[in-house]
């Protein structure tokens, strides 16, 4: 458990660094998982080469989903966009540094998945994260 | 206070309860509402069939088909006694709860329905219990009206019995909350809905595993329930229904065992309950429903219903103590043995994943009662349900572990 749950998750969790909404973003997407009701919305802006300049999340839910998300968003500043279309599940689990179960990676990776909807469209990213 | 039951004997019936998830803790069970435990009862009936009397029942002239068939029938004959139904014909083996209120809104809502009648649930629904009535209200225009539930978990009475002025043709709500615990009023709600000139279809699934129900004192038309949330296999359930009800409903699926006769383009069918029962049964399930049925009855539903009593009053008073921890549903004697709580400022999934790791058991989600979480303004809740073999020193543990969310979360 101290594994799951190492002090930088919940850290995140009780005191995000990049929470909160824009407007006018480039990019907003959010979405829910109604199995736990885990909620995300990310807002992204980017430069005229494609380049994140900010980004932010907001949503409730689980430890894992709000602190994954924190992490995500601050792990795409700075990357452009064909870079953040190509992030994996793998990535998320090096910046949280955990192994999951089947049910909680889904609580992991609602964030990937509404910043890959916003960014790219539903449809291509369903074909590609299933 | 004696308990009612003894603890250590009972727990030293299910295997499971002997296997360490970690090195010197023993799993600490308390998801018994989603499904329980199984005796070494249940378990030996099924593999005594497998290694003894293996093959397939009713048509047999053989010596296994015919001890196969016996095992079967006896089984369905005990289940219909322990629910006080009067004849075996009125005990239809379906897979589960889900199946059996299919089958009820299949064959007798098809047949019985007509555009424009309504049918009352209650908001506390499983649902299994409203996701039926949904399609076969949008496959022939039903209306679909909800009693209300309090703020304290129970039923809104008042709120049923005017609902009840539209004249339902059907009334149908479960017997305990899987969510609030909550025990509901069903003789009376019964009597009431009878007078309405409405049918009543009862959700067991949650209470003939814990106390006794009889189906006649009830004054029940259908009751459906589960054998995997009462000791026995998964993949077999009752749909119990009233004989002349029956009779008159149309067969459900068609094939092999529900028919007398076939020709090319007609058929003529069996007679009951097999009129419902098409294909090949979960043979050795239903074998194992009864060796469950018999288990139970040998500690005695009423003991049961006690031992859970007091397990509840002290789970919900331990549960108070904890800071930040508020459990949903009406008070102890009101309530089964199912406790779901929030937990100020943590997720539920965060709550079990802790307690999982401390080889506690519990689930955290909606519980299937999403209009019920979205009636409490809740996404999520952890559930902690309670069974024959929970001990007190159980809860002591959870409580225990409740702190150590509390530590890690502060
Ligand atoms: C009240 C209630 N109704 C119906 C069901 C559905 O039971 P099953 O999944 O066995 O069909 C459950 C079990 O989760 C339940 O608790």
């Amino acid at each position: 458990m101290d594994d799951l749950y190492r002090e930088l998750i919940i850290d995140r969790y009780k005191n995000p660094q990049l929470q909160g909404s824009m407007d006018p973003h480039d990019y907003s997407y959010e979405d829910d998982n109604p199995l736990c009701g885990d909620r995300i919305r990310i807002d992204v802006r980017v430069d005229q080469e494609g380049t994140v300049t900010e980004a932010l999340f907001s949503g409730e839910g689980c430890a894992i989903s709000q602190a994954s998300a924190d992490l995500l968003v601050e792990s795409i500043i700075g990357k452009n966009l064909d870079e953040v279309k190509k992030l994996s599940t793998e990535h998320i689990l090096e910046l949280l540094g955990i192994q999951l179960g089947p049910v909680r990676i889904k609580c992991a990776l609602l964030s990937l998945k509404v910043l890959k909807a916003g960014v790219y469209g539903l449809e291509e990213l369903e074909e590609e994260l299933l | 206070m004696i308990s009612s039951i003894d603890i250590q004997h009972v727990k030293s019936e299910f295997p499971i309860f002997d296997r360490e998830i970690q090195p010197g803790s023993p799993i600490i069970y308390l998801d018994s509402a989603a499904t329980s435990q199984k005796p070494r009862q249940v378990i030996e009936a099924i593999t005594n069939y497998y290694e003894q009397s293996n093959a397939n029942i009713h048509r047999g002239i053989h010596k296994l088909a015919e001890e196969a068939t016996k095992a079967y029938e006896s089984a369905r004959a005990r289940i219909g006694n322990f629910i006080g139904a009067r004849s075996q014909r009125e005990i239809i083996f379906t897979r589960n709860t889900t199946e059996s209120i299919n089958l009820v809104a299949r064959s007798w809502g098809k047949a019985n329905l007509q555009p424009g009648d309504t049918i009352l649930l209650t908001e506390m629904e499983h649902h299994s219990n409203i996701v039926p009535w949904q399609q076969l209200a949008q496959e022939i225009g039903l209306n679909l009206a909800f009693v209300n539930v309090l703020d304290n978990g129970q039923i809104d009475l008042e709120d049923y019995h005017s609902l009840l002025e539209r004249e339902p043709r059907l009334v149908g709500f479960t017997h305990m909350s899987n969510m609030l615990g909550t025990i509901n009023p069903v003789a009376d709600m019964t009597r009431a809905a009878h007078a309405a000139g409405a049918i009543v279809i009862v959700d067991g699934a949650q209470s003939v595993p814990h106390f006794p129900v009889n189906v006649l004192e009830l004054d029940i038309d259908f009751l459906a329930f589960s054998a995997h949330k009462m000791c026995g296999p998964t993949g077999i359930g009752v749909l119990y229904g009233r004989e002349e009800l029956l009779e008159e409903m149309p067969p459900f699926l068609g094939g092999g065992d529900m028919i007398k006769r076939v020709e090319l383009t007609e058929f003529t069918t069996n007679s009951l309950p097999y009129k419902f029962e098409a294909g090949t049964p979960a043979i050795e399930a239903g074998i194992g429903f009864g060796a469950a049925v018999e288990f139970l009855e040998s500690v005695g539903m009423e003991n049961i219903r006690l031992h859970e009593q007091e397990l509840t009053a002290y789970a919900l008073d331990r549960l108070e103590e904890v800071p930040g921890v508020r459990v949903y549903g009406p008070a102890a004697d009101q309530k089964g043995g199912v406790m779901s709580f929030s937990f100020e400022g943590v997720h539920p999934h965060d709550v079990a994943q802790i307690l999982d790791s401390l080889s506690i058991a519990v689930r955290a989600g909606h519980h299937c009662a999403m209009p019920l979480h979205e009636k409490f303004h809740l996404p999520a809740t952890t559930r902690a349900s309670f069974y024959l073999y929970t001990d007190k020193s159980e809860i002591d543990r959870l409580i225990e572990g409740l702190y150590k969310v509390k530590e890690i979360f502060n």
